[in-house]
């Protein structure tokens, strides 16, 4: 594969249906049998597979790439700072951000918001200050939340949600006063599939001169972000979530913020210059950027970006949507299964229980079938203690899963009821 | 579903159902919490114990079946015996799951506790069994509180 960082064109060839066995072929661990049967992989919240064109593009990378970045005057120091400054380059086409050094790189979502916590939040939040989260918040933006306003003597507020899993929008309208200093809510949910309407969210929240965090984790692998269009002002994702290697994530934040921000971390890279009296720090997305970054993975993600756009994310997206529907109809209908999360705008997460049945129990006997989903709280207890529940089983979509994996899980579950009752 | 047989046996499926001294004590002079953090599972169990004696035993909580099949068997098994013998099944089941003990080669007390050592093929589960032989090893102990972790 030759090496090659300029931008490919966003639009796909129109023309094309989707072809899933095709796509299936872009990644190689979905060949394998698991437990004697093919594997079906629907667990792509918690984390995506790798399409080829990525690994060869980290391989690429470390057989001829390899050094640090931003230091050496040498060859290959200036090779891996071209390809780490041209994932961001993609990057910042992929959320449409205004300028590329808005895309700070991080370790994943998780690591992005403790960013805000520490920049933003430590700086400009204090005591009596509130800070709007949800009720369907993952526990990562929670807690450092929690923690802040332990900190700082600062107040959590929590918008409420539906049985449905949708957000009482008059609820948090009514939240948002003058104390409020931050909103930080989910694009959508992990554990529900709930799409959150985060730009009238947000505009809610720029009249009181709020700004908004929005983690993005469960949104970038399934939809468009235009974080102009939204006006976020911190918009959060992780790379191992859309097709991309662990280690590798996005913060976006507007440059005037970020600008404002004390660093996240101190150490190299950040800084101007160091004497013992005073230290100033680099510009952006440096002074966010402490450290030798994971730049394997953050190219990697470039890649992804790369692959996202040649199969045409729009496609990709109508197709999950089908999936998620044609799932949702089957797992319906089969008695003694409750789906958890019925919102009107849902993506990809199919959350369900079975009655009598403890979701860990579903999910060791899916494994016996090498079908691999999620059973567990989904790092969002909080949700669970809202629904009343331990656990759920939940199947999360990608664009390579098919309508057949889709029957084998309802014959699964079928069986799993079969063998409890 | 033959594959499962090892793990989900009819007696565990049973047991689920039915769970034995699925109650709160009200003559316990021992009692301990456990908690699975791994996977939420909770349950506590009550001991009454007298003369060295485990005299009566029950529990309360809810889990997956592995968790509460092992809890109502675990009743059923510590009922009668000596603070002593207790302990000695709990080392036995313990490393049961884990492995550490080939039920069939070496000597053991276990006697039907032993359709539990297909837990080990499950790694991820094994705290699922284990949990209320902790719980029962804590409150024979005088401890309040039992974790798998």
């Amino acid at each position: 594969m030759a090496v090659v960082e300029e931008l490919i064109p966003i639009k796909p060839k129109p023309s094309e249906a989707w072809n899933v066995e095709r796509i299936r072929k872009d990644f190689p661990v979905l060949s394998q049998t698991v437990n004697g049967k093919p594997l079906i992989y629907l667990d792509n919240a918690a984390s995506s597979q790798v399409p080829t064109m990525v690994i060869e593009r980290g391989a690429q990378y470390l057989q001829h790439e390899h050094s640090n970045i931003h230091r050496g005057v040498h060859y290959l120091s200036m090779k891996a700072t071209t390809a780490y400054e041209g994932a961001r380059e993609k990057v910042k086409r992929f959320i449409n951000a205004r300028e590329a050094k808005e895309c700070i790189f991080v370790r994943g979502a998780t690591e992005g918001i403790n960013l805000v916590m520490h920049g933003y939040g430590r700086k400009f939040i204090g005591a009596g200050d509130e800070i709007i989260i949800s009720a369907m918040e993952h526990h990562a933006n929670i807690v450092p939340w929690q923690m802040l306003c332990e900190e700082k003597g600062a107040k959590l507020r929590v918008i409420p949600m539906n049985d449905a899993g949708e957000l009482l929008i008059d609820e948090y309208e009514a939240l948002l006063n003058d104390k409020t200093k931050l909103v930080a809510v989910g694009h959508v949910s992990n554990a529900l599939g709930t799409v959150n309407p985060i730009k009238d969210m947000i505009e809610s929240a720029h009249k009181y001169g709020v700004p908004v965090l929005i983690d993005g984790a469960q949104m970038a692998p399934h939809g468009l972000i235009d974080v102009q269009d939204l006006d976020a002002d911190f918009y959060a994702f992780s790379g191992h979530k859309m097709f991309a290697p662990t280690g590798s994530g996005v913060l976006y934040g507007k440059a005037r913020l970020l600008e404002s921000m004390n660093p996240f971390q101190g150490g190299g890279d950040m800084i101007k210059s160091v004497t013992f009296e005073k230290t100033t720090y680099a510009d952006l997305p440096n002074k966010m950027e402490a450290g030798t970054p994971a730049i394997a993975s953050q190219i990697g993600l470039g890649a992804a970006i790369d692959y996202l756009n040649i199969i045409g994310r729009e496609k990709a997206a109508g197709y999950e949507r089908e999936l998620l529907r044609y799932a949702t109809e089957r797992l319906t209908a089969i008695e003694g299964v409750r789906i958890i999360g019925t919102a009107h705008e849902k993506l990809s997460v199919l959350s369900f229980t079975i009655e009598n049945v403890h979701p860990h129990d579903i999910g060791t006997i899916l494994d016996q079938q090498g079908i691999a989903v999620r059973a567990g709280h989904h790092c969002a207890q909080p949700v669970m203690q809202h629904f009343k529940i331990p656990a759920t089983a939940r199947a999360s979509f990608a664009f390579y899963n098919t309508k057949q994996e889709v029957d084998v899980l309802a014959e699964a579950i079928e069986k799993v009821i079969e063998v409890f009752s | 579903m033959s594959e499962l047989s090892e793990l989900y046996q009819q007696v565990i499926l049973d047991h689920n159902k039915k769970p034995r001294n699925f109650h709160k004590l009200e003559n316990a002079n021992r009692s301990a919490e456990g908690y699975n953090p791994l996977c939420g599972d909770q349950l506590k169990v009550y001991l009454h114990v007298e003369d060295d004696q485990v005299k009566e035993v029950s529990f309360e909580g809810s889990g997956c079946a592995i968790s509460k099949a092992s809890a109502s068997m675990m009743t059923q098994a510590v009922k009668g015996k000596t603070k002593t013998e207790a302990e000695t099944l709990f080392s036995e089941f313990h490393r049961m799951a884990t492995g550490e003990l080939d039920e069939e080669a070496e000597p053991n007390h276990l006697g039907k506790l032993t359709i539990f050592s297909g837990v080990r093929d499950f790694p991820a589960r094994v705290k699922c069994a284990t949990l209320s032989w902790h719980t029962m090893h804590a409150a024979l102990n005088n401890e309040v509180k039992a974790s798998t972790e």
